[in-house]
């Protein structure tokens, strides 16, 4: 069922209800939608940071339902609703499926055309609901060499987390746009061969979108590193 | 003890204390429109509510715009575009014609704009009347747009543009015909502008335009996240990029007003060019915290620094010094001063090495009643170098139930801790009484584009044209006619 996020707005007071509308839900679901027209399938087993330094390349889960709020507990909650079960490493792959919270869905390996990937276009594609959801995205980014100093910085819209190599970096809360470099890491090291981006983005209504890059010790984008999606168990 | 403030150029201390009086309830405001001697904006709604206002600081509710319309609905066309909600207008005033454009989003992406075309916006006149114009741009729910929340900018070479869109994709803008108010190229695709905002409108100054949308999330109160931001391009078409270069399209956007004091959420900025070297702009915010977290119209100052524009706060209630930007004497009450501390002998002269400078304990500020006993009962006004001495410090307060112009009461300026009041004498001059009320006693004190302040009496008998506060000489103040040009009339208000 198509799922459409509405905006009321009450004139004097204002309350909003800023979720799920079913009364305005269609009945029936068209067959199928255009792909999503700012998302590829990857061609080829790796591919390099743009020349801005964003990563393009990224394996993404099918929404997980979750309530679509954005404090700081409500995320909690909903990383704890929406946690990807452990037996779901092996699973981890373009097309593999796993449950969550008892919801099967699969994974997807995109190739955004700009430089955020843009999470409304692939559900909605998907005929998968945009509001009201928490996407579970992953990439491998290979450094040719160990740097020190390094910064994750990302935007996302809305809420996020992020964790390099199993270490969470980034925490975003609250309804916000997807803004370059709104989220920084402290310095973190980035280790020669793969280092794996794991990220959640909870989206409450509107629009949804994530981009994602390495800042050198100078704040300017780290080049030359490349990335794939192929098989991200972290013990690979 | 008077509260003192510090009040810069471009930066206050206080926080702003006022968000206009009367009826101001309202959610996502069209830009405050002069006409024919009132005020009017029209907001998010049932048909579109409508309020007025005789002087830009009182307002009052005034029915709604689409009961005008035969069905009180809008057109079929617009329905079926769009739906049948009426959101957050904006109007615009080109030749003989007000062009209103509003939102009629039906379930969101899928949303219409559409046109009421009319002559007049005052609703008790014989020539009021708004005509369906129908759609002028739509969304069908698929695309990466949702077609609402207009903003509209006639610029300087004649060309009319409009933006509109929210949070599922892009900004849009399309350029307009000036005669009809429709899409000039209608078969050209939209330019896309910035992305995930609401509230768009381009304004223009000097060689740029400005694209001003609101970021962050409506409609929860004291909970809303809404901020208004910008970004500027040499071409309308864009790309319009931040104060760190990065463009709209690609979520950025430069911080124009974010929650301040008592008010939470500004959003839907509004350009009002009230004179030379005067502008404002209307907005609302999400939650008035004095008004029961209520969403609230607001008018405040425009200023501009380094090519961008500063969100101004209107004058709050304290003590100041008044310095002329023209001489940088301050205004003073005519009486002679007594140095703050005492008189103190002149350190000697002579060839010997000057005596080690000794240290002592504070010095109290000097209150008038330590001075005033020789004043007269009724005194001129003059400029003097600042010297922090009683007849120098004035305290500016609003005067209630006497009016106002857009944004702020009228204000009462007295020598602080006295009753002797600013006021403006026959034949232009000024002089200081008690204080009684009169127009001439009432000021209007607008900030300037630059941070400066115009103070002006509310109306002086006899006078045939509006005076304003100017420095003629180093030591004397007058009223004269407005020339927006000159340091003469712009005022610093500092702390004493």
């Amino acid at each position: 069922m198509i799922r459409v996020a509405v905006k009321w707005r009450v004139l004097g007071v204002v309350s909003i209800c800023l979720g799920w509308s079913e009364s305005a839900a269609p009945a029936e679901l068209p067959a199928a939608r255009p792909a999503a027209s700012s998302l590829t399938r990857p061609n080829g087993a790796t591919q390099r940071v743009d020349e801005r330094g964003f990563i393009h390349r990224w394996l993404v889960l099918e929404p997980v339902p979750v309530p679509g709020r954005l404090t700081e507990p409500a995320v909690k909650e909903a990383l704890q609703l929406a946690a990807l079960p452990e037996t779901a490493d092996a699973q981890r792959i373009d097309g593999g499926n796993v449950t969550v919270n008892g919801t099967a869905l699969k994974w997807h390996a995109v190739e955004t055309l700009n430089y955020n990937v843009n999470l409304y276009h692939f559900a909605w594609a998907l005929s998968k609901p945009t509001s009201n959801v928490l996407f579970w995205v992953e990439t491998a980014v290979d450094s040719p060499r160990d740097v020190t100093g390094v910064r994750l910085a990302i935007g996302s819209n809305a809420a996020s987390r992020w964790w390099l190599n199993g270490e969470p970096v980034i925490a975003l809360n609250d309804d916000r746009q997807s803004v370059i470099d709104d989220g920084v890491s402290k310095r973190i090291p980035l280790r020669k061969g793969r280092n794996v981006i794991r990220a959640a983005i909870i989206n409450g209504g509107g629009a949804t979108d994530f981009c994602a890059r390495f800042l050198d010790e100078n704040d300017q984008p780290i080049q030359g590193l490349t990335v794939s999606v192929h098989s991200l168990n972290e013990s690979d | 003890m008077l509260r003192k403030l510090l009040l810069g150029v471009f930066t206050t201390l206080a926080l702003p204390a006022y968000a206009l009086d009367g009826d101001i309830l309202i959610h996502d405001p069209s830009t405050v429109t002069a006409h024919a001697g009132r005020y009017y904006t029209y907001g998010t709604g049932n048909g579109l509510p409508i309020l007025t206002s005789d002087d830009g600081w009182t307002w009052r509710r005034t029915g709604s715009l689409m009961s005008a319309l035969p069905d009180g609905k809008p057109g079929t066309e617009v329905l079926t575009r769009g739906g049948n909600n009426t959101w957050a207008p904006d109007v615009i005033h080109i030749g003989d014609k007000f062009f209103l454009y509003y939102s009629a989003p039906g379930i969101q992406p899928k949303s219409a704009i559409g046109l009421l075309i009319g002559r007049t916006l005052d609703p008790t006149s014989p020539d009021y009347h708004w005509e369906d114009g129908g759609p002028v741009v739509w969304s069908d729910g698929i695309e990466d747009s949702n077609a609402i929340d207009p903003g509209v900018l006639l610029a300087p070479d004649g060309r009319l543009w409009l933006t509109y869109g929210s949070y599922f994709g892009y900004i849009r803008l399309v350029e307009l015909d000036p005669k009809t108010g429709k899409r000039r190229y209608p078969d050209r695709a939209p330019v896309n502008v910035a992305i995930n905002s609401e509230a768009s409108i381009p304004i223009y100054h000097d060689g740029w335009y400005y694209l001003l949308v609101t970021h962050g999330s409506c409609c929860q109160g004291a909970n809303s996240t809404y901020n208004i931001r910008m970004g500027r391009s040499r071409k309308v078409t864009g790309p319009y990029l931040d104060n760190m270069g990065i463009d709209m399209l690609e979520g950025g956007g430069k911080l124009f007003a974010a929650s301040r004091g008592r008010h939470i959420g500004p959003g839907h900025f509004g350009l009002l060019d009230l004179a030379p070297g005067v502008q404002k702009f209307s907005l609302h915010y999400e939650a008035d915290l004095d008004r029961g977290g209520a969403s609230v119209l607001d008018i405040r100052p425009l200023l501009w620094r380094d090519g961008w524009p500063i969100a101004g706060d209107n004058l709050v209630a304290g003590t100041y010094a008044i310095q002329s930007a023209r001489t940088g004497t301050v205004l003073e009450l005519a009486v002679q001063g007594f140095p703050v501390g005492g008189f103190r002998p002149r350190r000697p002269g002579g060839t010997g090495p000057p005596p080690e400078p000794q240290s002592g304990p504070p010095v109290a500020d000097q209150e008038p009643g330590q001075v005033s006993a020789q004043w007269p009962a009724t005194t001129d006004v003059r400029l003097a170098p600042a010297m922090l001495q009683a007849q120098q410090k004035w305290t500016i307060a609003p005067v209630a139930n006497a009016g106002g112009y857009p944004g702020s009461p009228f204000f009462r300026i007295m020598v602080a801790g006295t009753e002797r009041s600013l006021t403006a004498a026959p034949g232009g001059e000024l002089t200081a009484v008690a204080f009684n009320g009169a127009p001439e006693q009432l000021w209007r004190i607008d900030q300037l584009t630059d941070g400066s302040y115009r103070i002006a009496p509310k109306s002086i008998a006899g006078a045939p044209a509006a005076l304003v506060l100017s420095a003629a000489g180093s030591s004397m103040p007058t009223l004269a006619k407005v020339d927006p040009t000159s340091d003469r009339q712009r005022w610093l208000l500092e702390s004493p």
